[in-house]
């Protein structure tokens, strides 16, 4: 399975497209792209996941290095329109606590 | 060799037989053993050739020479595969070496309590396993028990899961309460760990003398409580965050009574991530499973449920599995 990451950035906005399946093959991809959109400072990095139908652990570690390099540049990160077997996942893992997830946004592609 | 060459082309000339073409792959099998390379078969080919054959025409001599500069380049694939084929039995005999220490990080006694009937089954994906799993009986008589999966699998998952092994050891034997023994992991775990990799465990004590089983969980897979009075599964739910994320983390404890017959599952998402024909099982397929085997002593039932899961993926397991169950007896 693949996945195609687009990035659109709107000054301190960056827009972050998923589609496909953050697994062990694609995750380092996702990290590439993610993880420098985390380390600038004051930015607000909102990933959309309405075109992501699995996520696994691998993906999941991803998620959590970008919150990491987020919280030390002082940016935010937001994930949006996650279905309900990823939310599932950040629900079991804890990570809805610590995380910005909004699932409700699925409609907005 | 050379005479031997020779013996086979001038037969072959002579007779063109079948059993003569036979023996030219018999004689190139020799050769390869013998590290004979594709530009020097047929530097031995052109000498043999010339002597056979007096008056050979310029061409076909000349013609060899361009032959043979070709053949260099499939000699140097060539012993380019050899090499690679001894690094490749070098790594393979230190990936048995891990693997075999790495099971030794593993509780090697059998647990034996009149008042628990316990089992468990664990089995990579591959020659390593980023699954871990403990049980062990305390001071008190406890019997503590624990599933932990690293995230990813393979070589670096299985070095990041003999951490949690040391930090266990390293741990007081009278603090193996739930919920404080993984915030003591989580702090060793987040001080040792890449930012994009985390752990998530399971820690279970089970209390013989009031049946009552704690438990308390890093983000893990939930396992199941089955209660046999009216013989249904519940999810032994409880929520915390995974091991590595955060350096201070507060975990819930909770605790539910085991009557004679109940029993509770911890297991690994290898478990419940089983994908049959593309489509992910869910969990109540994983109940039910276990359910059907459940007239089976612990260790048993586990080794069950893993052969039939392992069957329904045509035995290629995606991700390392582990079950463990603890049933109270008495």
């Amino acid at each position: 399975m693949n996945l195609q990451v687009d990035v659109r950035e709107e000054e301190q906005e960056k827009h972050v497209l998923l589609n496909g399946e953050v697994d062990v093959y694609t995750a380092s991809l996702l990290k590439e792209k993610l993880i420098p959109l985390a380390e600038k400072p004051n930015a607000a990095i909102i990933v959309n996941l309405s075109n992501v139908n699995y996520i696994d652990s691998t993906g999941v570690g991803i998620f959590i290095g970008a919150l990491k390099a987020s919280d030390k540049s002082n940016s935010s990160l937001k994930l949006i329109g996650a279905n309900a077997r990823v939310k599932r996942l950040f629900e079991i893992t804890g990570l809805d606590e610590v995380m910005d997830i909004d699932s409700d946004q699925r409609e907005e592609v | 060799m050379y005479q031997l060459y020779k013996e086979m082309l001038t037969n072959y000339l002579r007779n063109k037989s079948e059993h003569t073409l036979y023996s030219a792959q018999q004689f190139s099998k020799e050769m390869m053993v013998k590290d004979l390379s594709p530009e020097e078969m047929v530097s031995l080919h052109i000498s043999v050739f010339k002597e056979i054959v007096e008056d050979l025409p310029e061409e076909v001599i000349d013609s060899f020479d361009l032959l043979l500069e070709v053949m260099i380049g499939y000699g140097l694939a060539h012993r380019e595969h050899l090499s690679l084929r001894d690094r490749q039995r070098q790594l393979e005999s230190e990936l048995n070496v891990a693997a075999r220490m790495q099971q030794s990080l593993l509780p090697s006694k059998e647990l034996k309590v009149d008042e628990v009937d316990f089992g468990v089954t664990s089995v990579p994906a591959g020659k390593m396993s980023g699954d871990y799993y403990h049980y062990i009986v305390d001071e008190q008589g406890h019997i503590g028990v624990a599933v932990a999966d690293v995230i990813g699998k393979g070589i670096p998952a299985a070095m990041c899961m003999s951490m949690i092994k040391y930090a266990m050891d390293s741990i007081p034997e009278q603090r193996l309460q739930p919920a404080a023994l993984l915030e003591n992991l989580n702090r060793v775990v987040e001080r040792n760990i890449d930012s994009d990799m985390f752990i998530t465990m399971v820690y279970g004590s089970y209390d013989p003398k009031s049946h009552r089983f704690y438990f308390a969980s890093a983000g893990h897979e939930p396992g199941f409580f089955y209660e046999a009075a009216t013989n249904t599964f519940h999810d032994l739910k409880t929520k915390g965050i995974v091991l590595g994320v955060s350096p201070k983390v507060q975990y819930h404890e909770s605790s539910l009574k085991l009557e004679p017959g109940d029993f509770v599952v911890l297991l690994s998402d290898g478990v419940t991530e089983t994908r049959v024909n593309g489509e992910f099982i869910e969990r109540k397929d994983v109940s039910q499973l276990i359910g059907k085997y459940k007239h089976l002593p612990a260790q048993l039932m586990a080794e069950q449920v893993f052969r039939e899961l392992e069957r329904m993926q045509d035995f290629q397991l995606k991700d390392d599995f582990t079950l463990l169950i603890l049933r109270r007896n008495v």
